[in-house]
């Protein structure tokens, strides 16, 4: 049995985190930072969570097909975009970036801004702030919205189809290749993928609650963020 | 160091109305919740941003909207303790003091260990926020604000959030603390008795004005507006028409009363107030005295509260609430009550 659709959804899904995971906290942090178009900003980035996969993977037609702005700027560097690997990752990231984003900026919002007011009354860089109190006081929702997004580029099926195609060995994922199967009247590879995608998801949200658990552990011999919520009601009651 | 501060800022219901100056003393803002006091610490620290005006530390302008200064909280030098006190929770007690420090490592480093034992945090170095009582964690916001070199503190209702045990522990290391540091403090609080302990002087401050600055002791001698009145703890207060040189009638109570000799009463008389331990028992008719009817008795913890009226009225005068020590109240139960008004006790407000 080929195995290469595994291969290439566990490269395209880990290649498009990493960038998704970038891209989310930066916005995040920039949408909750300047409060500036933050309306109009929040609605183009969260939009490909809610519109059909098709629609999305339409969009990156028009913008990277021959006739698109960027997919001309492409072909005059001789670079072919649609039906390759590029173009699946591309579409994993549109689609995941709308879930690291939002749960990060939830993140980021949850938390006291007085540590942040304190931090710059004591003359605290916005750089250092960002690095040193943002981040690691916010890592429960950034741990959250990796694997959230995770899972959501490795489960991507609609918007790959359409822009990166479903060629064996090139661009076929696990999705697209569940997809080909049932198409071809063959149940049992279809059966093999469909359980390799449920195991693997499965123990990925096993394994995101066990560490949540942890940290919450963590927090409450006093150590970590859950702890600090604890002195809150404290303070607060 | 001197703090000069004029500002305006349009708040939702009011526009915030700000002008004092406060030298090396212990400053209070003293008013109700939602006044804009703590609105004020705020602009001052560079949190906030006033529309219009001009704040000045020392020889620093930290900002003045006709030259379109504005300093970053991070250059302003202030410390600011929050209410929560605000300490990293993902750092240890050694950390949230490396991570404040300006300056060059030896001078830090030297700096963060002096802070460490004048705020006796010997041994909780490696301990994280979350693991200390609230008065370590008060004395770490200290000396973070001390390690980062402040030239002013801002203290921001401390004591508001917690338990009176607590909250007496807490105000004697501060009163420590504050005699300790000696520079200049600005304290926000609602709480007159706080005030009068740890200030010096104090200003009320009622929806965004300034109605009254002066020592505390002038200041709760005669709080001058109604506001003010009521912020020092005056249970007492009934609206006032003056009658002639010697006389005023304290319309909310139902009844005619006379003055302090030698002390005028002021033309544009609007109320006046008395405070509830101010009351004397008087053994028959007298000056400012009345028959009391008793309408209602409280035991408090120390004292009675007693709400009486003065008797002959129509019965629906505002109640006036006498503290009286449990011993005299035992005493003076079930005989006719002659309480008087003692002239010099009488607070007159203007507005």
């Amino acid at each position: 049995m080929d195995l290469s659709p595994l291969y290439i959804s566990l490269k395209t899904a880990g290649t498009a985190t990493v960038f998704t995971f970038f891209a989310g906290i930066g916005l995040a942090y920039f949408v909750v930072r300047f409060k500036r178009h933050q309306g109009i900003l929040d609605a183009i980035i969260t939009l490909p969570m809610v519109l059909p996969p098709t629609v999305v993977g339409f969009f990156l037609l028009l913008i990277f097909g021959k006739h698109g702005f960027i997919g001309q700027l492409l072909l005059l560097g001789d670079i072919r975009f649609v039906f390759t690997w590029k173009a699946a990752v591309t579409a994993a990231v549109i689609v995941s970036l709308p879930l690291m984003y939002r749960t990060s900026r939830g993140a980021f919002e949850q938390m006291d801004v007085n540590l942040l007011y304190a931090a710059r009354t004591l003359g605290v860089s916005e750089w250092r702030i960002f690095w040193r109190i943002l981040l690691p006081n916010a890592r429960q929702g950034i741990l959250a919205g990796l694997v959230l997004s995770f899972t959501r580029a490795l489960g991507e099926f609609g918007a790959t189809i359409m822009v990166a195609g479903n060629l064996p060995g090139i661009t076929q994922t696990m999705s697209t290749a569940i997809y080909a199967a049932v198409q071809a009247n063959d149940d049992a590879t279809a059966f093999v993928w469909v359980a390799v995608v449920v195991s693997f998801s499965f123990l990925v949200v096993i394994l995101m609650n066990y560490w949540m658990a942890r940290l919450y552990g963590f927090g409450r011999k006093g150590n970590g963020v859950g702890g600090n919520r604890s002195q809150h009601s404290q303070t607060t009651a | 160091m001197e703090i000069e501060v004029s500002i305006r800022k349009q708040l939702r219901d009011f526009e915030l109305q700000v002008d004092f100056t406060a030298k090396d003393e212990v400053f209070a803002l003293l008013g109700a919740s939602g006044c804009g006091k703590s609105m004020t610490l705020k602009c001052i620290a560079g949190i906030e941003i006033p529309d219009q005006g001009y704040i000045r530390l020392g020889k620093r302008v930290l900002f003045d909207s006709v030259r379109g200064l504005c300093l970053t909280p991070q250059q302003r030098h202030i410390g600011y303790l929050f209410q929560n006190y605000a300490l990293f929770p993902n750092m240890t007690v050694l950390a949230n003091l490396q991570f404040a420090a300006r300056g060059t490592l030896a001078e830090s480093r030297c700096r963060i260990q002096d802070n460490i034992r004048r705020f006796a945090l010997q041994g909780l170095e490696g301990a994280y926020p979350a693991a200390l009582s609230g008065g370590q964690q008060q004395r770490v916001a200290f000396a973070r604000i001390l390690v980062s070199e402040a030239d002013i503190l801002l203290l921001d209702e401390p004591f508001s959030a917690l338990d009176s045990y607590l909250k007496w522990q807490l105000e004697q290391e501060l009163m420590h603390v504050l005699g300790e540091y000696g520079g200049s403090a600005l304290f926000v609080s609602h709480d007159r008795g706080e005030v009068y302990r740890l200030c010096d002087r104090a200003a009320v401050i009622n929806r965004g004005h300034i109605e009254a600055i002066d020592s505390k002791q002038a200041l709760f001698a005669n709080p001058q507006t109604l506001a003010g009145a009521l912020l020092t703890g005056c249970k007492n207060v009934s609206t006032a028409r003056k009658i002639d040189n010697e006389h005023f009638l304290a319309d909310e109570w139902g009844i005619l009363l006379s003055g302090t000799i030698g002390q005028p009463i002021p033309d544009h008389l609007r109320y006046v107030g008395i405070r509830a331990h101010f009351f004397v028992w008087a053994s028959g008719p007298g000056e400012n005295t009345f028959v009391a009817d008793i309408v209602e008795v409280i035991e408090d913890t120390f004292s009675f509260l007693v709400m009486w009226r003065p008797s002959g009225g129509d019965g629906c005068s505002r109640l006036l609430r006498w503290e009286v020590d449990k011993e005299t109240w035992r005493q003076v139960n079930g005989s006719k009550i002659y309480l008087c008004l003692p002239a010099d006790k009488i607070m007159y407000m203007q507005k």
